[in-house]
């Protein structure tokens, strides 16, 4: 089994659509969407929700105001400023006014190790939720992380088990990953021992300098690369340029895609912007059949 | 007043939005733009502004001094991260997973632990024209990205008369929250595709959630459908802005050119997109 990931550093890349046509090109696979923050996959495979699970990814600080008796230990052993005070000071303490605030609190737990009265307490704090879907495409693996929570890594980390586990459940030969942008956390556990990470550039100056730091990333955690130009046709020259960077750098080239409205107005409909080989009655659009290629070539570079 | 320019989902525009708001603005008056996508920076690449001064963001790692330890494991027990390991009498410090909140120190009976600090990016200050600039850049393979945000934020000079227009990260999760935390506005940008109307649900309730008053920008408006149209409409969010889909415009923005100078047509539509943020920055 072939774990592929496709990411792209900066968002907006047309990763997810890609994701999208591999789905109904691939055959006998299991997806997952590791884009835990603001997954859009759902968008276009329309799954049958399964399975929710509850995601407990992070400890968050809980005072027990009847116990506190307003040393303001906490408040000083706190390094991220997310205890605080109301401005008549220890008097206020008193009436209540101590205040942990939950977005800023790490879970460090210190503060609860310091107090002298034992009146803080970390209590675990659902973070998000996660599902297994069924989809016209196979099955498929999602999360949604709740708003202003942190620990997505953990959560990204979760999707990609249980991925993993239904896959070897069934014999599949790909895990196809939509992953989150950036090079940050949700990244990073994304990439981890993945057999290929799928590139997706835009020829913009923002799209080759957003490769640039993916691609270290990539060779960081010594993992294969591949880069495929999404919306190729948007600047030819610089098109060739990225081309000529990978081509130096020893990186593979899996394609490039052409700017086509059609993949927009697939979007729209919200469904696949390839069509299922049974279901090829109308004629191809251009991006569709690069599309096509771009998978001829990842599937035998995975083998 | 403090503009966070946030969009839920990458790609949208968000760094267009920034940037040609501030080169709109500069004009008139002092303006401060701060780049906290830390992860993928890129105001730089349309800006180009000189870097005058460049820090580096350290968090405090712990360094256990051996001669010291007595292998009481009392470090391991408080460390939340599992940066901190002991096993049987060694100590293991991982400091990649360390978040610097210093409890294996604070704790350690005999105090052999100290502390000391470990680069995790680095923050940049200059110019471009009359623009002041900040950005942050976390390190490649560095997963602590919000302390990095923070380093960029503390540069926000409050004190003087201006316009500080922050761009965020793409997403809601931790990044994005310390970047669009106490700002006094936050514009949502988003584009008219199912994709865009999901993760603006998902923006707007992350500026619900911070009380931080808001509105949205539609680029590339004309494509795809009318649905972010309705969505706001029915959720009365004020549209700010509808940039048109334009592959002049794309192409501007591919080679890293500036939209409102080489089409004058839209220097107009930014000054009425800060007059309308100034309107409702004062009713929020």
């Amino acid at each position: 089994m072939k774990e592929l990931l496709v990411v792209s550093g900066k968002g907006g890349t047309g990763k997810t659509s890609l994701v999208g046509a591999f789905a109904v090109l691939a055959e006998n696979k299991v997806l997952a969407d590791c884009d835990v923050d603001a997954s859009d996959l759902h968008l276009l495979l329309k799954p049958q929700v399964r399975e929710t699970k509850e995601f407990y990814g992070s400890k968050k600080a809980v005072l027990h105001s009847e116990r506190c008796n307003g040393c303001l230990v906490c408040v000083d052993v706190c390094r991220f400023g997310a205890i605080s005070v109301g401005r008549s000071g220890r008097r206020s303490v008193l009436q209540g006014e101590i205040r942990i605030d939950p977005v800023s609190c790490e879970g460090c737990a210190v503060c609860s190790h310091a107090c002298p009265q034992g009146a803080i307490t970390m209590a675990e704090n659902l973070s998000g939720h996660w599902f297994i879907s069924d989809t016209p495409y196979g099955p498929l693996v999602h999360a949604r992380l709740g708003v202003a929570e942190e620990n997505s890594g953990k959560l990204v980390t979760q999707v990609r088990r249980q991925a993993r586990s239904i896959a070897e459940e069934r014999g599949s030969g790909y895990i196809i990953t939509d992953g989150p942008p950036g090079i940050g956390c949700p990244v990073i556990s994304s990439i981890s021992g993945v057999d290929l990470a799928l590139i997706v550039t835009e020829p913009t100056v923002a799209g080759s300098h957003d490769m640039a730091r993916i691609l270290e990333l990539a060779r960081h955690f010594g993992v294969n690369a591949m880069v495929c130009i999404n919306k190729y046709d948007l600047d030819e020259g610089r098109t060739e340029d990225i081309e000529r960077y990978c081509r130096r750098e020893g990186i593979r080239l899996a394609g490039r895609i052409p700017f086509d409205e059609e993949v927009v107005n697939a979007l729209a409909r919200g469904a696949p912007a390839v069509m299922s080989p049974a279901g090829a009655g109308r004629t191809e659009g251009r991006a569709s059949r690069a599309m096509r290629e771009v998978w001829t070539e990842v599937s035998s570079r995975l083998g | 007043m403090v503009v966070a320019i946030a969009s839920g989902k990458g790609g949208t525009g968000k760094t267009t939005v920034a940037v040609n708001l501030a080169l709109t603005l500069s004009g008139d008056m002092p303006v401060q733009v701060v780049d906290c996508d830390v992860e993928e920076p890129n105001v730089h690449l349309f800006l180009r502004p000189a870097i005058e001064v460049s820090e580096e963001v350290t968090l405090p790692v712990p360094v256990v001094d051996k001669t010291l330890c007595n292998g009481c494991g009392r470090c391991g027990e408080v460390c939340a991260f599992n940066a901190v390991i002991a096993i049987d009498t060694q100590v293991m410090v991982f400091p990649e997973l360390c978040h610097g909140c210093g409890g294996c120190t604070r704790f350690c009976p005999v105090g052999a632990i100290s502390e000391e600090p470990r680069g995790i990016g680095i923050v940049e200050c200059g110019r471009a024209g009359r623009i002041e600039f900040v950005q942050g850049r976390v390190n490649v393979g560095n997963p602590l990205v919000p302390p990095v945000v923070r380093a960029v934020k503390a540069k926000i000079d409050r004190a003087r008369p201006k316009v500080v227009i922050v761009d965020a990260p793409p997403g809601t999760s931790c990044p994005v929250v310390a970047s669009v935390k106490d700002s006094d506005f936050c514009v949502l940008v988003t584009e008219p595709t199912p994709f865009g109307l999901n993760d603006l649900t998902l923006a707007v309730d992350m500026a619900r959630e911070l009380d931080v008053p808001f509105g949205v920008v539609i680029n590339r408006s004309g494509l795809g459908n009318k649905d972010v149209l309705a969505y706001c409409r029915c959720e009365k969010i004020p549209v700010l802005l509808e940039i048109a889909f334009d592959r002049r415009y794309a192409a501007c923005y591919a080679r890293g050119g500036r939209l409102v100078e080489e089409f004058p047509e839209l220097r107009e539509a930014f000054r009425g997109l800060w007059r309308r943020i100034g309107v409702l920055a004062k009713a929020g």
